[in-house]
């Protein structure tokens, strides 16, 4: 068996692609974190919550109404971000002109909700989700064997994050959210309807988490804890990157979860605490995140 | 939006100054606490009051950073379940007598503090609480793989041994003694440190800061120092209950641990001398009696924080506050 560094390859890329599979949730989900924060100045703590959601309404499609992963990879984020943007229309809009504390505290309210309501129905030992047939099997590479949904997983997260980024530099609606971000008040007496571009983004970025839900589901098992466990990290990934920049979150988001995979392999105590190292490194290297811009 | 919010951000406390007649109004009040901490155990049951005297203590240093501070950390369960382990571990395992015990978990949690502090105050806002939450799970993470803490067990059976190697604490009636001792020591220690200069300052910096660094003052400094005072207190808190209870567990150094003294701040009045006292006592009433219904705790802590950040900003005491237009 070839080995490098004295680990055999099989190995060390299997931890590499789960690290590149987290990396791809860590992408999601901050990239959903940091759209929210630039436009409505909050913290989403809920937005692990509502990725557990998403994990768990594609569970009930499927048990419920016999529609499978494909469908689920649709209706899930649009039900989760209806089910924000109705959060952000009854509860967030009024905390608006509030310190942003509590924005934070509120969200956080909401994820104990969340997550004790789905823990109370379903218990927390974990939801089996199958992979898709289409994707099931994988392939055999000359140095480690490929499984095809977590390929899958990986591609349609860089394609969704991608295809975000370009809308938001691109496109003329990207350009409003920008504006918007920048100066609401100036964006608004041009004739712009800031507080609904206010619901939609959030509801688009808790979609987003979602629809990172639904990826999840047939990685891990559909469990009501699934998303307090990756919010503080990805809280720790937001910090690390700085959320001035769109493409920026992203990169940091894979670029952990590989650093986190190669820990896994080389160092496994210290893979549940890698990615909150690096954040106490950064801090003192480089305080407003690598590429955040300094307020 | 950030010029709008920075203009419409409300203190978080009522910026009502203390006059001679108000500290008046407090020294009667503490007078009234110490007869309550006296009386209460003839009614209620001592290990009841106990967690409440632990929790009450750890909501007044928490309240000391973010009424105080400006400063919202989500990871005081970091020096809470540290010193909890700490003070278990020495009293079990090295035989320390209680004093000394405490006074182990009190100084870990310090020295914790001042290194996450140091690191926390790098950033403002709502990057701060974040960082402060990351930092807790670090701890969290590290209590559970840790040899000395005894992971998902915990330490259990924590002698509490005799005070100063004389008193005998396994009597509820002698340990409660010393939890108001320590409760009454920290609360007072607490209010001196609110209306001292370095609290006065400390406001300033709280209400604008740039304006407290224009003047002069190096804001960080205060702010690490407040980080410090509060990760100790809330240290003490820690390791007292580890005595109380003989045992120091990961539901200590938990983030929803972290939450929980938000939420009790939050409900009894941020920014209050009393508020956390009085917020502890409800929340951990609420908890002993929901505890039979299981995860619905959970929801309902949920609801009463969704409910106090729409409705209630200002908490129990904060609101009586504003009645009797008196600061409390």
């Amino acid at each position: 068996m070839t080995t490098i560094f004295g680990v055999p390859t099989q190995a060390l890329f299997g931890q590499l692609l789960l690290g590149l599979i987290n990396g791809s949730f860590y992408a999601i989900l901050s990239l959903g974190l940091a759209i929210i924060f630039g436009l409505l100045n909050i913290i989403n703590f809920a937005h692990g919550a509502l990725y557990m959601m998403g994990a768990f309404v594609a569970w009930m499609l499927l048990t419920y109404f016999g529609l499978g992963y494909w469908w689920a990879l649709g209706l899930a984020p649009l039900v989760v971000g209806a089910f924000g943007i109705v959060l952000e229309r009854v509860l967030i809009a009024r905390l608006y002109k509030l310190d942003h504390l509590y924005g934070l505290l509120l969200t956080f309210g909401l994820a104990l909700i969340i997550q004790g309501l789905f823990r109370n129905q379903y218990g927390v030992s974990g939801l089996p989700y199958a992979i898709p047939a289409e994707l099931s099997g994988g392939q055999r590479l000359p140095f480690m064997f490929l499984p095809n949904y977590r390929a899958w997983v990986v591609v349609a997260s860089l394609t969704v994050c991608i295809a975000t980024w370009l809308v938001i530099e691109k496109t003329k609606l990207g350009a409003y959210l920008r504006a918007a971000t920048e100066n609401p008040t100036l964006v608004q007496a041009f004739g712009v309807n800031v507080p609904l571009f206010l619901t939609l983004t959030y509801g688009f970025g808790v979609a987003l988490a979602g629809f990172a839900g639904v990826l999840a589901a047939p990685i891990y098992s559909v469990n009501p804890n699934m998303g307090a466990d990756i919010i503080i990290v990805v809280f720790a990934v937001v910090v690390i990157g700085g959320m001035g920049s769109i493409i920026g979150s992203v990169i940091t988001g894979f670029a952990l979860g590989l650093v986190e995979g190669l820990t896994k392999v080389f160092y496994p105590e210290a893979s549940a605490t890698v990615i909150f190292v690096i954040m106490v490194l950064v801090l003192l290297v480089k305080p407003a995140g690598l590429f955040g811009r300094t307020a | 939006m950030a010029d709008t919010a920075a203009l419409d951000a409300a203190p978080i406390a009522a910026a009502l100054p203390t006059t001679r007649d108000d500290k008046a109004l407090h020294r009667l009040i503490f007078v009234g606490i110490a007869v309550l901490l006296i009386a209460a155990p003839l009614v209620l049951y001592p290990v009841y009051l106990m967690k409440v005297l632990c929790f009450a203590l750890f909501a007044l240093a928490f309240n000391l950073l973010l009424g105080y501070g400006g400063l919202l950390s989500f990871g005081h369960a970091a020096y809470f379940g540290m010193a909890s382990y700490l003070c278990a571990y020495t009293a079990k395992s090295l035989g320390f007598t209680p004093e000394l015990a405490i006074l182990s978990g009190t100084v870990t949690a310090a020295l914790l503090g001042l290194v996450f502090g140091a690191l926390a105050i790098r950033r403002q806002g709502i990057y701060f609480s974040m960082i402060t939450l990351a930092l807790a799970q670090m701890v969290f993470f590290f209590s559970l793989q840790a040899k000395f803490t005894g992971g998902e067990d915990g330490i259990q059976a924590v002698p509490r041994g005799a005070l100063f190697g004389m008193f005998s604490l396994a009597d509820d009636r002698a340990m409660y003694a010393v939890v108001a001792v320590v409760f009454m020591a920290g609360m007072l220690l607490i209010y001196r440190i609110i209306h001292s200069p370095f609290g006065q300052v400390l406001k300033a910096i709280r209400d604008n800061e740039p304006r407290a660094i224009s003047l002069g003052y190096r804001a960080n400094q205060y702010k690490l120092a407040v980080f410090v005072l509060s990760a100790t207190l809330a240290g003490l808190a820690g390791s007292t209950k580890a005595i109380v209870f003989q045992l120091a567990s990961l539901t200590d150094v938990h983030w929803s641990m972290s939450g929980e003294v938000v939420l009790m701040t939050l409900v009894g009045g941020m920014g209050t001398v009393f508020g956390p006292i009085v917020g502890a006592l409800v929340i951990v009433t609420m908890e002993t009696y929901l505890a039979q219904f299981g995860a619905w705790v959970t929801i309902i802590q949920g609801c009463v924080f969704v409910l106090c950040v729409l409705l209630f900003r200002e908490g129990i005491v904060g609101l009586i506050a504003k009645l009797i237009r008196r600061p409390l």
